[in-house]
């Protein structure tokens, strides 16, 4: 065979710098693509249930009446604890521990009425999961999403577990915190939409 | 700051790895090892489906069923169909060459999340196994892999739950995988390696991972109102109880036509790296190509209901999705095309690799035009559910990607073990595959446009003199595995050495030893800034 041809690769030495350079931290990136795939399987779900609400007129004699006053007090606790949730971050970077896990107590607080009220409302309902095709949405949609918010509980007393005096997470760093942070923001925003197409639609 | 202690850089790995085979079958966060632990997982599955894809091609040759009772038949159609895709096409050409190759070209030591990749990779074998038992213990689903109701709801429930359940957790796996590859391409980075200067299969695990996160949950989203369906007795896809079938196939498709380019791109890819290499000449059109996989990416997820022609979709839907799917073939031509102008005036070395991938183009070509003429509804409506799809998605799923992988194969063997393949079991290989995959798959356009429904084990005695001969090919096809099996096993142990850079190739894989090192180099990551450049003359 004939010779090599021309090679334009550069095998040059870095610097030690450059090749210990810290890449960023890219985790909390792969939380947004993360968050980007879950937010299709709501999309998924929001889309079979407009396309039901689109062609598939409700059974005649089927029940499916909502209450609008405790769905609307949900959402209002939940949009409150994306702040309070805000709140208890900033206080961690301005190196405030024990304000950052009270205003993480509050949201858990918050999150746990959701929860609750969530709860009262399925128990009150004048229909069950099979009923007709729209209560069967209904639970399901609201279901998966109450499964995301214990799920955004249950993270939200790790951090406050891992925030404590000597634990983990400090001012220096909060990734699990950020985390949870944004997971939670994405729960919310999830629920005013769920609020406006399930509730008010 | 030291918040990024976890990330991979040297001394990743938290554990003493045993340095030896034993790796292999462990735990092992090196994303060579994942991504060799996904070829032979992956390959194991595709012998087992070629096993059911045999059983079923026995008992088409003759027109009554008896060979198989009908209903082993649907459950074999159905477990052969879905381990196809998600266990074999699906975690080859994504989980294993993707994790070999991508943190190479990207100049990286590891995957981004390398916890992550191993968690994704043994998720596999669990859903595997699972719904392969579930054909003897109560029987397997009925449905196909399309899983349509009110078919999957009046078919035996347990078989379709075990089916639903292995999906989810395979398209769980899959969803991790493309998460991880896109942080890697994106994040991971050497520093100073621009984007435009990435090997192209990089770029198609790029626009594959980004189909895999938009499209994948919509498909475990569905499955779990399937689900829902079966268990519960919710009505969501059950006319009966005012539900919509309908829903669940735009539902479907909405994943599952971008899962048909979920198996191609990144075949797409891998011929990119080969040709040049054997061909010796930069690969043509760079620019265009890295368009085209965006614009395939885009178009992919608007050309679903393509599938649903005979759905009693309305008139404006058959049109758009007609239009569109038709778009598709302008960015998959100008591709096809760049291959070819690849090769033009090259030096070829019409090796094992070489020949699966000129092979691919041919092949693929074939499956795009029928693709094109299936998208348009008069044709579709004739064809549609009968052999002529089964021969269109065979001359891609097959005549394209497993060509890709076993060219893919030929070509990267020498870097995963250090020894080289013998050539002529190579060739042999070759010529019972492509003869084989021809007269297997060519037959049934005839069959398609003539009538013949798919998914059934009876036929119209007319039928019999080609189903008979596409059985053959079959046959062909399941001793062509022979040569290949023994090769790769034998070559192992008393193949010729490789060296480092058997095909003198450029991309950053092959500056190293092989097999390589944990850390990929022995010294930095090289930057490769042409990985393209053979010849005298400078890239275009
Ligand atoms: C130019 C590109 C393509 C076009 C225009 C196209 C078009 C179509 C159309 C219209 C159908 C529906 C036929 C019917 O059921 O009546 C179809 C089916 C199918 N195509 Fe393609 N296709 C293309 C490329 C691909 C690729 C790249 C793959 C896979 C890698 C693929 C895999 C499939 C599969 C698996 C089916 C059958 C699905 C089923 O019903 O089980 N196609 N294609
Ligand atoms: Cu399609």
């Amino acid at each position: 065979m004939t010779t090599l041809p021309s090679i334009s690769t550069e095998l040059q030495e870095p610097s030690a710098a450059v090749e210990h350079e810290e890449h960023g931290d890219f985790r909390l990136f792969g939380l947004v693509l993360f968050l980007v795939a879950d937010g299709m399987t709501f999309a998924g779900l929001f889309a079979a249930y407009l396309t039901f609400r689109a062609v598939n007129p409700l059974p005649t004699g089927g029940i499916y009446e909502l209450e609008l006053l405790l769905p609307t007090i949900n959402t209002v606790l939940l949009v409150l604890s994306s702040f309070t949730f805000h709140r208890s971050a900033k206080l961690l970077r301005a190196e405030n521990s024990s304000g950052c896990r009270l205003w993480l107590m509050i949201t858990v607080a918050l999150g746990v009425a959701f929860l609750v009220s969530q709860m009262r409302e399925y128990f009150t309902l004048p229909f069950g999961l099979t009923s007709n095709l729209y209560a069967s949405t209904f639970y399901v949609l609201t279901g998966f999403h109450g499964l995301h918010v214990s799920l955004g509980v249950m993270l939200m007393l790790i951090v406050w577990w891992q925030a404590r005096q000597g634990g983990s997470i400090t001012s220096h760093q909060h990734f699990g915190l950020e985390a949870a942070e944004l997971y939670w923001h994405f729960v919310d925003g999830i629920w005013v939409v769920l609020f406006g197409i399930i509730y008010l639609l | 700051m030291t918040t990024t202690t976890s990330s991979p850089s040297p001394g990743l790995f938290d554990g003493p790895e045993p340095e030896d085979w034993r790796r292999y079958f462990g735990f092992s966060l090196d994303h060579k090892v994942i991504g060799i632990q996904y070829l032979v997982t992956s390959f194991f599955f595709y012998l087992v489906g070629g096993v059911l894809a045999g059983m079923i091609r026995t008992e088409l040759t003759t027109p009554i069923s008896d060979f198989l009772s009908r209903e082993a038949y649907n459950e074999v159609l159905t477990l052969h169909g879905t381990i196809m895709i998600f266990l074999w096409i699906v975690p080859v050409v994504n989980g294993a060459f993707g994790n070999y190759l991508v943190p190479f070209y990207v100049g990286a030591r590891d995957m981004a999340f390398p916890r992550l990749n191993a968690i994704a990779f043994w998720l596999i074998p669990p859903a595997g196994v699972m719904l392969i038992t579930s054909y003897f213990i109560g029987g397997a689903s009925q449905s196909g892999w399309t899983a349509y109701p009110p078919l999957s709801l009046t078919t035996p429930a347990a078989g379709q739950l075990v089916w639903i359940f292995s999906v989810i957790l395979l398209g769980g796996s899959s969803i991790l995988g493309g998460i991880n590859f896109i942080a890697t391409i994106l994040k991971l980075r050497r520093p100073g390696l621009k984007l435009m200067e990435l090997p192209m299969y990089c770029w198609a695990m790029l626009g594959t991972s980004i189909l895999v996160v938009l499209s994948t949950p919509v498909l475990a989203g569905t499955l779990i109102l399937l689900a829902f369906d079966i268990v519960a007795h919710t009505g969501f896809f059950n006319p009966g109880q005012g539900g919509n079938v309908v829903v669940y196939q735009h539902l479907f498709w909405f994943y599952s036509h971008p899962a048909v380019y979920i198996m191609v791109l990144p075949a797409f890819g891998l011929v990119s790296e080969i040709l040049p290499v054997h061909s010796r000449k930069p690969l043509f059109g760079y620019t265009t190509m890295v368009y085209s996989i965006l614009a395939i990416v885009f178009l992919g997820l608007i050309v679903w209901a393509h599938h649903m022609f005979t759905s009693g979709t309305p008139p404006w839907m058959r049109l758009f999705f007609t239009i569109a799917t038709s778009f598709i073939a302008v960015p998959t031509g100008i591709k096809f095309f760049n291959w070819l102008a690849t090769l033009w005036g090259g030096r070829i070395a019409l090796n094992s690799a070489m020949l699966f991938a000129c092979a691919f183009i041919v092949n693929f070509v074939l499956g795009g035009i029928t693709g094109v003429a299936l998208a348009q509804v008069p044709f579709d409506i004739h064809v549609h559910d009968t052999y002529f799809v089964v021969a269109h998605f065979h001359y891609i799923v097959y005549g394209g990607t497993v060509f890709v992988i076993f060219s893919s194969i030929y070509h990267w063997y020498p870097k995963f073990t250090g020894k080289m393949l013998d050539e002529r079991l190579g060739l042999l290989h070759f010529a019972l595959t492509f003869i084989g995959f021809n007269l297997c798959f060519g037959p049934q356009h005839w069959l398609g446009i003539n009538g013949m429904p798919r998914r059934v084990a009876e036929y119209d005695p007319q039928f019999t003199l080609l189903n008979q001969i596409s059985s053959v090919g079959a046959l062909l096809m399941a001793l062509s595995t022979l040569p290949f099996l023994y090769n790769v096993i034998a070559s192992y142990f008393k193949g010729k050495v490789a060296g480092d850079n058997p095909w003198r190739a450029l991309t950053s894989e092959w500056l190293t030893s092989s097999p390589p090192p944990v850390e990929n180099w022995h010294g930095p990551a090289p930057h490769v800034r042409h990985p393209y450049g053979y010849g005298a003359e400078p890239q275009p």
